[in-house]
């Protein structure tokens, strides 16, 4: 099982690579992400710098969330971009990476997205909303070298956090 | 390792911060958890730094003129306080005297801890946000007795439950 790996790692803060989704390597690191995400209780999304390797790649799963509307299960998308946001709402949010802090964070509610399905390469485009929306975006940053604590709304929007899952 | 509690007030200009802070920084003191803000043009630092004696950060903050320093040492935090539930209270309502002292009492005779609280006087309104830590379930019963003790105010009280979701 790959290890999930803290800040301050440099891993964590810089952009990662595009990747070639039909690469049996990233098609490997694609099953560990959701394998590590699986392992990890209450973990809804991983991505590829969260296991120390810089790639543009993370899964998503939350299936059953409270606060979820639209699912579409588990998946992985390579190279991701957002197509189209919209319907930004705050929220408090934390990461397996920053395990003591939380912070308020703004997202959209609304997306579009696009990515490469690992292995297959296929193109697809994700349309969601709500919680699903939350983390795609999330998992998105990591790819792209950024933690939630580069977007918090203001210098009292960081909490200790002390609720353990 | 020794920790001092440091408090600096001084009208608040351009680079206060960065001569507080370069003060501290020239004799060693590592700034750890700190709360910094502009308080009716006063600014107000609060901080817990590590590394150098009582005297010595007594001595560096003397040398940075207009301001109101105070240095004592503490003991380091041990364990954890106890988890609770995180909720958000937001106050506001036409200021008079006792609404922080009324609604704080109300907080701890739950069982729950304040750990971030804010009061700003504009005009006439006056506004008071706060993180809250509740015990497991008082959540409800916290909100009741704040809504009776609005009512004595003549605020409006406003509890949520502040829950961050793990991604
Ligand atoms: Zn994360």
């Amino acid at each position: 099982m790959r290890k999930v790996v803290t800040a301050p790692a440099s891993v964590l803060s810089r952009p990662a690579a595009e990747v070639d989704p039909a690469d049996p390597e990233i098609v490997r690191l694609a099953e560990d992400l959701v394998a590590v995400m699986r392992a990890s209780p209450g973990c809804v999304g991983l991505a590829a710098p969260q296991v120390g390797v810089s790639a543009r790649v993370f899964c998503v799963d939350v299936t059953g969330h409270p606060k979820a509307a639209t699912t579409h299960g588990t998946f992985v998308l390579c190279n991701a971009t957002i197509l189209e946001a919209g319907r930004w709402r705050p929220g408090r949010e934390g990461c397996m990476s920053v395990p003591d802090l939380t912070g308020d964070v703004k997202r959209a509610a609304r997306i579009v997205v696009e990515g490469l399905r690992p292995g297959t390469g296929e193109k697809i485009t994700i349309t969601t909303d709500a919680f699903e929306a939350r983390a795609v975006q999330h998992e998105i940053d990591h790819c792209a070298g950024k933690l939630f604590l580069d977007r918090v709304a203001g210098a009292h929007a960081v909490y200790q956090r002390k609720i353990y899952l | 390792m020794h920790e001092l509690a440091i408090t600096v007030i001084g009208p608040d200009r351009t680079g206060i911060v960065a001569d507080v802070s370069e003060a501290l920084a020239a004799v060693g003191a590592n700034l750890t958890d700190s709360t910094m803000t502009r308080l009716r043009g006063h600014f107000a630092m609060t901080l817990i730094c590590t590394g150098p004696a009582e005297a010595e950060a007594v001595q560096a903050l003397r040398r940075v003129g207009g301001v109101l320093a105070t240095v004592r040492p503490v003991e380091p935090e041990t364990g954890t306080a106890a988890a609770g539930e995180p909720y958000q209270l937001s106050v506001h309502g036409a200021d008079r005297l006792g609404i922080v002292a009324a609604v704080a009492r109300v907080v701890a005779a739950v069982g729950a801890n304040i750990t971030d609280l804010t009061t700003r006087l504009s005009g006439p309104l006056y506004v008071l946000v706060a993180e809250v830590d509740v015990p497991a379930g008082a959540g409800d019963e916290l909100a009741e007795r704040l809504a009776v003790a609005a009512a004595e105010l003549d605020v409006d009280v406003t509890l949520r439950r502040a829950e961050s979701e793990i991604l």
